[in-house]
């Protein structure tokens, strides 16, 4: 029998729901909520890569940098990431975003990561006293050449002394790649000027004497011992690659952050309950089915949330709970479908038989619409609407296979064979009778 | 059908508040958010009794930050937009507001340097034209089997007419509480309109799919009925089930701007007035055009 096969899976399906429904209340894997939820300070940096020739592996490296930074002061989970903005629109831009949850003194924050020094090496031009003599407002930029190498090839900074006039100086070890970068400049290039230069200032501009092939090099910047010190602690914790300035960004307190996902949640309880009311009163049995698989597409959601993980945003929450009034219109085009079948005359199995399949159609075009516009919000994307659209987005997606699927299993499950008059009544819907 | 046949009427209603909408935009113009045009947003929270919008207007001003505006929100916060602040500045502004007669505490402040706003701004725009664009090329193709007696791009192109429809009257309402109000055209406006462009289709091909599927059984039936007829059929069995989508959707919405956070409050009445006029569309604009253009094809 047909029906025994849809009982057994709908028995598994509710069992699987149960189990998954309570496995949600256990703190197995927790929510991420963004920091509009839970408080924290947004920081979001425009790096600039026009002196660099592989970005990625720049951006990449600012990534580790900024991240190492971060954790020294004790950020708990700290989000780092980085963004190219505007490959669509032209004008490409590397972005590092930061998220601080739990810090909102964005001063604290900002000199956190703002005090990460930029450390380059470049060659002076030939013509350089020419040109500092004709401009003497000359920025580094029109003196000196790039030579790719900067602080990104550092693997160590130790602080020395100068064995003759027992001078502070800083050693500076280079990584393999420094090295050998280290060693072509010097060999191509003997007798010139390279200038060692830190945050913008040129901190000393030794001749090269001869080819360095062994990765060291010392800066004599007339340090005193403290400055010294403070220069390798800082380019230990790391050196940034490329220059970065502070575009964007945002704090948000603790207290408002948790008010706002409380009211989220409530909105969304009352919501969801005052559809259930609806759907029922409504559409009767097939509405109370559709409550259920309703149940189970919130399930489903949370644990996809958990699992890939979505951040959670105060838009993210409205996309989900706009997502649940959406999830049931599927359910709601196979019960009027199903209605106008059983109006013609035909027996309940029949028309439910019609229903799903005549309603399908129109649930998968309006569908697609659907994750084209998630898509397209995706792509707009700060981390706000992405929340709300990879919520809506994901939304459509599983509410597919729970309106259809999971609600059409349980349907067949109780549908009766016999058409007596109130079954009849129990599967139509709205002022309708028989 | 009574939509079809005083087509006229409902054509007549959206031309009109389309002509308000526009009258509110090119008059009032639109209150940009520093998302668009860069900024700092402050939301100050008050302990004690908060000072009155006077004594903040005035002590804000003695600081010489250029334009500012300063707005109530809720019983003891204050959210107060100038310039794109420096760090200097912003400890001034948060020096000059807090006390006499009660302690500050700054809830939130966002800055967006103005190069972000303006990119975001074209991003937006760039967003809105797409998905509409796309919508249209779906909609083309999966009416693509239906030919006679209206061709397929036509259901696509009486589609995007709704969905223009969906997208100015909304904005048009929200520049007049913009005007009124002070509610400001942020991104998640931006987010809103295009999940009200997503959302709106949805109906109007619940109509649609109904043409396609009675021109179909029309022509296995060898009958031979008005065009006009035909819409007007699909229209009146459809008109159940577009109202009881949008209302499954308009009682969360109505959950979510009556309990929800207030971040997302303006957010939730924008998807309900976008739900509503897109129903609206779906059935009083979109399928009566499909009569008209047909026509005009004659």
């Amino acid at each position: 029998m047909k029906s025994k096969k849809h009982i057994v899976i709908s028995i598994l399906l509710l069992i699987v729901f149960g189990a998954l429904g309570f496995l949600l209340t256990k703190d197995y894997k927790p929510f991420k909520f963004g920091l509009d939820l839970v408080g924290g300070t947004e920081l979001v940096y425009k790096a600039d890569t026009s002196k660099v020739d592989n970005v990625a592996d720049a951006m990449n490296s600012l990534k580790e940098v900024i991240e190492r930074r971060v954790n020294m002061f004790g950020v708990s989970e700290p989000i780092v990431q980085t963004e190219s903005a505007g490959i669509v629109s032209g004008n490409k831009e590397e972005r590092l975003i930061v998220e601080l949850p739990g810090v909102t003194d964005i001063d604290e924050a900002v000199a956190l990561i703002g005090q990460t020094p930029v450390l380059e090496f470049r060659l002076q031009k030939a013509n350089a006293a020419e040109i500092t003599k004709a401009n003497p407002n000359a920025t580094i930029d029109d003196v000196f050449t790039s030579t790719g190498l900067t602080g990104r090839y550092l693997s160590r900074a130790t602080v020395e002394f100068d064995p003759n006039t027992q001078a502070p100086l800083v050693g500076l070890l280079f990584n393999d790649e420094g090295t050998d970068l280290f060693s072509k400049i010097t060999t191509e290039n003997k007798g010139q000027i390279l200038a060692i230069i830190l945050d913008g200032n040129v901190l000393s501009a030794p001749v090269i004497q001869d080819a360095i092939t062994n990765g060291k090099a010392q800066i004599t910047g007339g340090f005193t011992a403290l400055e010294a010190k403070e220069l390798v602690r800082n380019l230990n914790y790391g050196a940034l690659p490329v220059p970065i300035a502070l575009s964007t960004s945002q704090t948000i307190g603790a207290s408002l952050g948790v008010s706002a996902l409380d009211a989220g949640v409530r909105a969304g309880e009352i919501g969801f309950i005052a559809l259930a009311i609806f759907l029922i009163l409504w559409y009767r049995l097939p509405g109370l089915i559709a409550t259920v698989a309703l149940v189970s597409y919130i399930i489903l959601s949370l644990w996809v949330f958990k699992i890939i993980p979505v951040t959670l945003t105060a838009a993210g929450l409205a996309g989900f709970i706009l997502s649940i009034g959406m999830a049931v219109d599927a359910n709601v085009l196979i019960f009027e479908r199903t209605k106008e079948e059983l109006k013609k005359g035909k027996s309940i199995y029949e028309s439910l038989h019609e229903g799903f399949s005549r309603a399908w159609l129109s649930i998968r075009d309006s569908n697609v619409s659907s994750i084209i516009t998630a898509i397209v919000l995706f792509w707009l994307g700060t981390s706000a609407v992405k929340g709300f659209a990879l919520t809506l987005g994901l939304g459509v997606l599983i509410s597919m296979f729970t309106a259809i699927s999971v609600s059409r299993t349980f349907l067949f499950a109780i549908a009766p064979r016999g058409d007596s008059g109130f079954k009849r009544f129990l599967f139509s819907n709205g002022f309708h009778i028989k | 059908m009574f939509v079809v046949k005083y087509r006229k009427i409902f054509f007549a209603l959206s031309a009109l508040l389309l002509a308000l909408s526009f009258y509110g935009m090119f008059t009032y113009g639109f209150d940009l958010s520093i998302d668009f045009k860069g900024g700092t947003l402050t939301e100050v929270k008050y302990s004690d009794v908060p000072p009155t919008l006077d004594e903040l207007n005035t002590k804000i001003s003695a600081l010489d930050l250029g334009g500012f505006s300063v707005r109530p929100s809720g019983a003891s916060n204050f959210i107060i937009r100038t310039k794109e602040l420096s760090q200097n500045e912003r400890d001034a502004l948060t020096q000059a507001i807090n006390g006499p007669t009660a302690s500050s505490t700054i809830e939130r402040q966002n800055t967006i340097g103005p190069v972000a706003g303006a990119e975001l701004k074209s991003k937006a725009m760039k967003a809105v034209a797409v998905v509409v664009l796309m919508i249209m090329l779906f909609i083309t193709f999966a009416f693509r089997k239906v030919s006679k007696p209206v061709s397929s791009w036509k259901f696509g192109f009486a589609t995007i007419v709704a969905l223009a429809h969906d997208v100015i009257i909304p904005t048009g309402i929200f520049v007049f509480l913009g005007h009124f109000k002070g509610i400001e055209i942020d991104l998640l406006f931006v987010t809103g309109l295009l999940a009200i462009l997503g959302y709106s289709v949805h109906d109007t091909i619940v109509v649609f799919d109904r043409v396609r599927e009675n021109l179909k059984i029309n022509r296995d039936t060898n009958n031979k009925e008005e065009f006009e007829t035909t819409v007007g059929k699909s229209v009146a069995q459809t008109f159940g089930r577009s109202i009881n989508t949008s209302l499954t959707i308009f009682i969360t919405l109505l959950a979510l701007f009556l309990v929800g956070s207030g971040a997302t409050k303006d957010f939730a009445f924008l998807l309900i007035v976008g739900i509503i006029v897109g129903t609206y569309s779906s059935i009083f604009v979109a399928s009566p055009l499909l009569v008209t253009f047909q026509k005009l094809a004659r």
